[in-house]
């Protein structure tokens, strides 16, 4: 019965539009969008002219919205009613991996750091 | 039942056809089995934060051995990615063609998704081989231990999209588009966008944050 009440229907991660127009339109936007962030991402790490404490943190801004990219072109998350189940889904896989992320790092940062020297010595904070 | 009767989601007691899942019953197995897929997708991606974590914290402990620096090649982490992307759009062009069953352009286009997916891997091994020639292999440094998990485990999963692909080649072929196969195709579609996401990260944190002067 979901036919008679599109309003209330759910649709599934990665399913086509029915307009065979508007869907090729949204994969060649999707992939010219993902080879520019792609090519910042390349030119900002080999470039010199920016600020360099700075390169990391813009290249992890330039990955997150990458994935944003992929996630609206490719798999057509969306902010729509029918798309509801589905972006709180995400939302919830993206939560666990930024506390299994910024955890662990953050608590092993702070493990070396009050290593001492031995820390040193194992050759965990040094690069050469 | 008339579309009057359901005025919002929730509003359905005293209905004598309540299921408990609303008057409109269960949903589709259209999209009760890509959701479900996204679900497991999700928690794939999840697993992969903890590699992540992990490659993040040995990053530096390189045992005096050789770094990213020494290992990695930008050019060829850009072939990859390219080749990885084309092959994302491409499969979202094969499930276009299944949607409107066309025979021809999906089989050509999940070949072609299929070759970009093999030569994305062929790139890898040969990276992999020839950093395992120069003695730098997984059990060198804990460094190098992280870096094997990490990229490894995606690319042990584009190995089997890739069986995948070929398996749904020849499921098409041979059964044409059935109800499910077309779920098949749509749940390995969202795998192969999900495997693309997942490169995205590495290659940001790992060849171009781990290579930066």
């Amino acid at each position: 019965m979901t036919e008679e009440r599109p309003d209330l229907a759910n649709v599934a991660p990665g399913e086509p539009h029915d307009s065979l127009m508007s869907e090729t339109i949204s994969y060649v936007v999707g992939l010219g969008l993902a080879l520019l962030l792609t090519g910042i991402s390349f030119w900002v790490a080999s470039t010199s002219a920016l600020w360099g404490p700075g390169i990391a943190v813009g290249l992890v801004v330039l990955a997150i919205a990458q994935m944003g990219v992929h996630l609206v072109f490719f798999l057509h998350i969306t902010t729509g009613p029918d798309n509801t189940n589905n972006v709180l889904a995400l939302a919830f896989g993206v939560l666990i991996v930024f506390l299994v992320m910024i955890g662990t790092i953050w608590i092993m940062y702070h493990l070396a750091a009050n290593m001492g020297p031995s820390a040193e010595l194992m050759n965990l904070q040094m690069q050469h | 039942m008339s579309a009057t009767e359901a005025p919002a989601i929730g509003l359905t007691h005293g209905s004598s056809e309540d299921t408990g899942l609303g008057n409109r019953g269960p949903q589709s197995k259209s999209i009760v089995v890509p959701y479900g897929f996204w679900l497991f997708v999700l928690s794939d991606i999840v697993l992969f934060s903890a590699l992540f974590a992990s490659y993040a914290s040995l990053a530096k402990a390189t045992d005096f051995g050789p770094g990213p620096l020494q290992l990695f090649s930008r050019t060829t982490v850009a072939v990859e990615t390219v080749a990885l992307l084309l092959s994302s759009f491409v499969c979202g062009l094969a499930i276009i063609a299944a949607k409107r069953k066309s025979l021809f352009w999906t089989e050509l286009w999940l070949v072609v998704t299929g070759l970009l997916g093999l030569v994305f891997l062929i790139i890898e091994l040969s990276e992999f081989g020839h950093m395992i020639s120069i003695g730098a292999g997984p059990q060198r440094s804990a460094f190098l231990s992280a870096f094997f998990t990490l990229v490894g485990c995606h690319g042990a999963h584009v190995t089997a999209g890739l069986l995948w692909i070929g398996t749904m080649i020849a499921q098409v072929w041979a059964k044409g588009f059935r109800a499910d196969i077309g779920r098949r195709l749509l749940c390995l579609s969202i795998f192969w966008h999900a495997l693309d996401i997942i490169w995205v990260a590495i290659f940001t944190i790992v060849y171009l944050i781990g290579t930066l002067p």
